[in-house]
């Protein structure tokens, strides 16, 4: 009887040995290096891991933190975490954090069904990026949205839904987080991160048409004919290639309901004060 | 209005439907053949299968998975047939649909339906009865041709079993008594014989499988190389050790082997997808087979033979690619 | 009598409707307005030589080649240039078109007009690939790459054999098989030339066992011309694709990522040929091609001589519609582009305008994979279409990549014969276009 106790203790301790050098050498072999930096910095976030940065979560964030230099680290920001955390890991790391105002991503295109209404019927996979070197779009506008929701399938945090009535996209200020996405998978590059502006009001064009007025008009009975208006109302706002721009540092509190009357084809919009509040 | 679409502008006319119409087509012979020799019992079997199958697979992705069902593809009836082929004639009606549960809900509709399932729903439904009722699942009927009442039910052993039990007997009258009740050559490829309903007749799965072949629904590779790695192991088998247990023709006409290589291994879904993988999947049935056959204290392997290599599936189709046009070669 | 040929791995066998095979090629006309597009090739436009207002005759140069990767363009038919600008093009994005406002059919008087077959080559080498140039030449098979750099050997490389590409393997065109039919000393002509180009004494016409009259009609003449041999290829799509034509005709294949040149060969159009020999015998620049008008929805299909800049709308009124078609696409059926507008100019690459009927081009209903493998089994480059699919649905371009997505040609073979109608092409294109877009 006590042989084979002895026996088994031997054997089973033998195997522990086998099993713990093999477990020594795989570590090795396999061992990660480990930024303490970045370990430092994921250990101020807040560990949501939500991935509102546009990082693949909070660890990933760090380690583009702990890499960044002073510039590229003026560039990323922790929605969640706020000013507050940016500062201390911006103290960590000696750099100076930016101001960072929160932002949203608009879409610049307002050619949904009634102002662009479809002229050929688009049949076969749904994604933007394929129909748009396929053809035109149905809209036959070369430059607005396709309308097949590349945003929304791509969109990490379900912040943009389509609208049936309008067949148009639309960015969920509560959800979106700024992450870029919708900016990097639109074929014709519709998006925009712009600042949120307070109490979400915000005026811009929905329109990327660069084509001539009349021509523009033809596709989309809202396309920015670049009549000029509204750089008379604000002389920030710029047009070029027969496309008005209003850059984001113009106050939309200011000249928004302004610009937005008096655009003769509904190009600019302006989200109103209640909008966000309801 | 014009329509507007990527290339290629044309579909060639086959689709899943036609696919599995064409299966159904080519297992009508086999079905033939048993309503002709086990009678009504046989066709009940075969109703109460497919009605199953097309039922759970309707309900099961409507009201549990909350998803259109697709039972317009035809697909479920094939999983029935083939079922039902797997059984017994005389199998009770109840433990027919809990075959069919097993093989729709708990094989197929719960990993995400057609196309997802990693094992074969007939040979899983088939193997869980097996197992669970197994007396019932070894009560053969006697076939007797255009005899539609059919009720000779005998419990003596299909020719795989007696096959098994050869090697165990010691004298040689006991032998010659033993081998005297193996049905010959051309009663087996016919199906005058004892076994599950579709297995029995080899013409009619080979007419079928034909039909397959020059329909262009199935390839050749994966049943020659099933058959023909089993039918070689087995031959060196017989060779060195003479014994009649591994006889290879016999053991080819008989039990679920030609079934399982035309109908079951080439299951779309369940086997590799490039040639190359294919030609492993089919070597490893014929192995495994052969293995259960021969070494297990089963008489027949094939449906574990082949539900073992459909978890090899996802691996075999990692690393059999097709050879990359304009490399590998010169 | 030869084996037929063909490449090794994958391949589809569509219907045919090679309806109009047997209709000789008609001259459409001139219509009042043409636009000529000054970019129909691959590579830069070319410069606009001419102004507002300018007469133009058949033959003069519109528009000259910017750089190598380029080709000039001329004036279908003589008129006056009334306007420079951009139009909407077959799939709506505007190009730059110069339109002109014909008045009847005067040419160029350099241009010989007259029927005659002049057989003897007199032109050097350079002198050749200078009047290809200058004719405006590009690939007339579809992809309109600049004919005078196919046409020239580069350095370090050696070339041993042009392959006369006479296989048209899309359903409905017609194009190069009515050519072959009737200009086909033209053609072998043209093949010399450009043997003389290349300093090779090699050609061989490759033309698919489904057109017996071309077939015969070349192997007639070709026994009078050394070094030009015709290859009878089995009739498979995509049999026309230059790697899987080499790979059936020389049993070379072109390793991906590599041209034909890698191999020592030459692929070109017999259109292209057959330009060739009229650039360089009858000095006559590209300005008109043949263009095969059909579909299921065509009362009069047939194989017109069309100018270029002729709009598409002009044609499809001589071959009559039977009802408002459901879609009209440029070029063959597996790799043609829809259109959206029908008043788009007939280009250079141009091969067919195909109407079909709405009930014939339903949107197929997608329903899930079944790995039935199909797709592996007619790929011609030996990918994993239902793989690249599975990644590119995942977002995982770069493991689309290590599958060698990037080899896709995209024939449409995939889709074609997916069973539950899976746009794979189109998936692979999706994954292509990604991973092109991150480097």
């Amino acid at each position: 009887m006590s042989e084979v106790i002895v026996a088994n203790i031997i054997v089973l301790s033998s195997i522990a040995v086998a099993a713990a050098i093999i477990l020594y050498f795989a570590a090795q072999k396999f061992k990660t290096e480990n930024n303490p930096v970045a370990d430092e910095i994921a250990a101020m976030l807040p560990q949501a891991n939500c991935g509102a940065c546009g990082k693949a979560g909070c660890q990933d964030f760090a380690n583009a933190c702990a890499a960044a230099d002073a510039e590229s680290f003026a560039r990323l920001y922790c929605p969640v975490g706020g000013a507050g955390v940016m500062n201390t890991i911006a103290g960590r790391l000696g750099y100076s954090s930016a101001e960072h105002e929160p932002t949203v991503a608009v879409l610049h295109c307002n050619g949904t069904c009634e102002n662009a209404p479809d002229k050929v019927e688009y049949i076969g996979l749904q994604s933007c990026r394929l129909a748009n070197r396929a053809f035109v779009g149905k809209t036959g506008c070369p430059d607005g949205c396709l309308r097949l929701g590349d945003c929304v399938r791509n969109c990490p945090f379900g912040a943009i839904e389509m609208n049936p009535q309008t067949g148009l996209p639309e960015v969920n200020p509560d959800k979106c987080t700024s992450c870029g996405a919708c900016v990097r998978i639109c074929p014709r590059g519709l998006y925009e991160i712009r600042p949120r502006g307070k109490n979400g009001v915000r005026v811009y064009v929905a329109c990327s048409n660069r084509q001539k007025g009349a021509l523009a008009r033809k596709n989309c009975k809202a396309a920015c004919i670049a009549c000029m208006k509204c750089t008379k109302i604000c002389p920030e706002v710029k047009v070029e290639n027969n496309l008005s721009h209003i850059p984001a540092t113009v106050s939309a509190e200011a000249y928004g309901a302004e610009l937005a009357a008096n655009c003769p084809t509904g190009a600019i919009i302006y989200t109103g004060v209640k909008d966000e509040q309801d | 209005m014009l329509k507007i679409s990527t290339a290629p502008h044309f579909y060639s006319s086959t689709d899943t439907r036609s696919i599995m119409r064409d299966v159904i087509i080519a297992l009508l012979p086999a079905g033939a053949v048993a309503i002709a020799l086990f009678g009504i019992a046989a066709l009940t079997t075969l109703v109460t299968a497919v009605a199953g199958c097309v039922f759970f697979e309707y309900a099961s992705t409507k009201w549990w998975f909350k998803q259109p069902p697709a039972t317009r593809d035809l697909s479920a009836v094939v999983t029935g047939i083939l079922l039902a082929y797997n059984l017994p004639c005389n199998m009770p009606v109840w433990m027919t649909l809990i075959g069919c549960f097993v093989a729709i809900v708990i094989t197929k509709t719960a990993f995400g339906g057609i196309g997802k399932n990693l094992f074969n729903p007939a040979l899983a439904g088939r193997v869980f009865l097996f197992i669970s009722f197994p007396v019932q699942m070894t009560t053969w009927v006697r076939p007797h041709l255009f005899d539609f009442m059919n009720t000779d039910v005998t419990t003596s052993a299909t020719t795989l079993n007696i096959l098994k039990h050869v090697d165990a007997t010691s004298s040689a009258t006991q032998l010659t008594a033993k081998l005297d009740k193996l049905p010959d050559y051309l009663e087996m490829f016919l199906g005058y014989t004892g076994g599950s309903m579709g297995e029995v007749s080899a013409l009619a799965l080979l007419l079928g499988f034909l039909y397959l072949l020059y329909r262009k629904v199935v390839s050749w590779h994966i049943p020659f190389y099933y058959l023909g790695t089993f039918f070689i192991l087995t031959g060196i088998c017989w060779l060195t050790t003479s014994s009649p247990a591994v006889e290879p023709v016999t053991h080819l006409l008989s039990g679920g082997l030609l079934l399982g290589a035309f109908f079951m291994a080439t299951d779309y879904t369940t086997s590799p997808m490039s040639e190359n993988g294919k030609i492993i999947f089919a070597v490893g049935c014929g192995v495994l087979t052969f293995v259960i056959r021969r070494y297990s204290s089963y008489p027949e392997g094939v449906s574990f033979a082949i539900l073992i290599m459909n978890a090899f599936v996802p691996l075999i189709d990692k690393y059999a690619h097709p050879r990359i046009f304009g490399t590998g070669r010169k | 009598m030869s084996k037929i040929k063909t490449f090794s791995v994958g391949g589809i066998h569509p219907d045919k409707y090679k309806i109009t095979s047997d209709l000789p090629i008609r001259d459409a006309g001139i219509p009042d307005m043409l636009y000529v597009p000054v970019k129909q090739h691959i590579g830069a436009p070319a410069k606009i030589l001419v102004k507002k207002g300018d007469r133009v005759k058949a033959g003069t140069l519109l528009a000259d080649a910017d750089g190598i990767v380029s080709a000039d363009v001329h004036a279908p038919a003589s008129g006056e240039v009334v306007k420079i600008e951009e139009i909407v093009g077959e799939v709506g994005y505007l190009e730059q078109m110069i339109t002109i406002k014909t008045d009847g059919d005067e040419w160029e008087e350099s241009i010989d007009r007259s029927s005659d077959l002049i057989r003897e080559i007199t032109a050097t080498p350079e002198q050749i690939v200078g009047i290809i140039r200058a004719a405006g030449i590009v690939g007339m098979g579809g992809a309109g790459y600049p004919t005078p750099i196919k046409a020239t050997v580069p350095a370090g490389k050696k070339i041993d054999c042009i392959i006369l590409n006479g296989i048209e393997c899309e359903p409905y065109l017609t194009a190069d098989d009515r050519l072959m039919q009737e200009k086909a000393e033209q053609i072998i002509i043209g093949a010399k030339i450009l043997n003389k180009a290349l300093g090779i004494q090699k050609a061989i016409i490759a033309i698919d066992e489904n057109k017996p009259h071309a077939i015969e009609t070349m192997r007639k003449l070709t026994r009078s011309y050394v070094g030009v041999n015709v290859a009878v290829c089995a009739t498979k799509y995509p049999q026309g694709s230059e790697k899987q034509l080499i790979a059936a005709v020389t049993g070379r294949e072109v390793p991906p990522g590599c041209l034909p040149v890698d191999v020592n060969c030459v692929v070109q159009n017999v259109g292209t040929v057959y330009a060739v020999y009229e650039a360089v015998q009858k000095h006559k620049p590209l300005f008109e091609r043949i263009v095969t008008v059909s579909g299921d929805d065509v009362k009069n299909p047939g194989n017109y001589r069309v100018r270029i800049g002729t709009p598409a709308s002009y044609l499809i009124e001589q071959a009559q519609p039977l009802e408002t078609p459901g879609k009209i696409i440029f070029g063959g059926p597996m790799m043609g582009t829809a259109a959206t507008n029908l008043a788009a100019p007939i280009t250079k690459t141009t091969s067919g305008i195909l109407l079909l009927k709405t009930a014939s081009v339903l949107d197929p209903e997608q329903t899930a994979c079944i790995r039935c493998g199909r797709c592996i089994e007619v790929c011609p480059q030996g990918l994993q279409p239902f793989a690249i699919t599975g990644h590119v649905r995942r977002g995982e371009y770069q493991e689309a990549k290590k599958i060698h997505v990037l080899d896709c040609m995209e024939c449409g073979s995939c889709s074609y014969t997916c069973p539950a109608r899976i746009p794979l092409t189109d998936y692979c294109k999706l994954a292509k276009y990604e991973i092109r877009k991150k480097k």
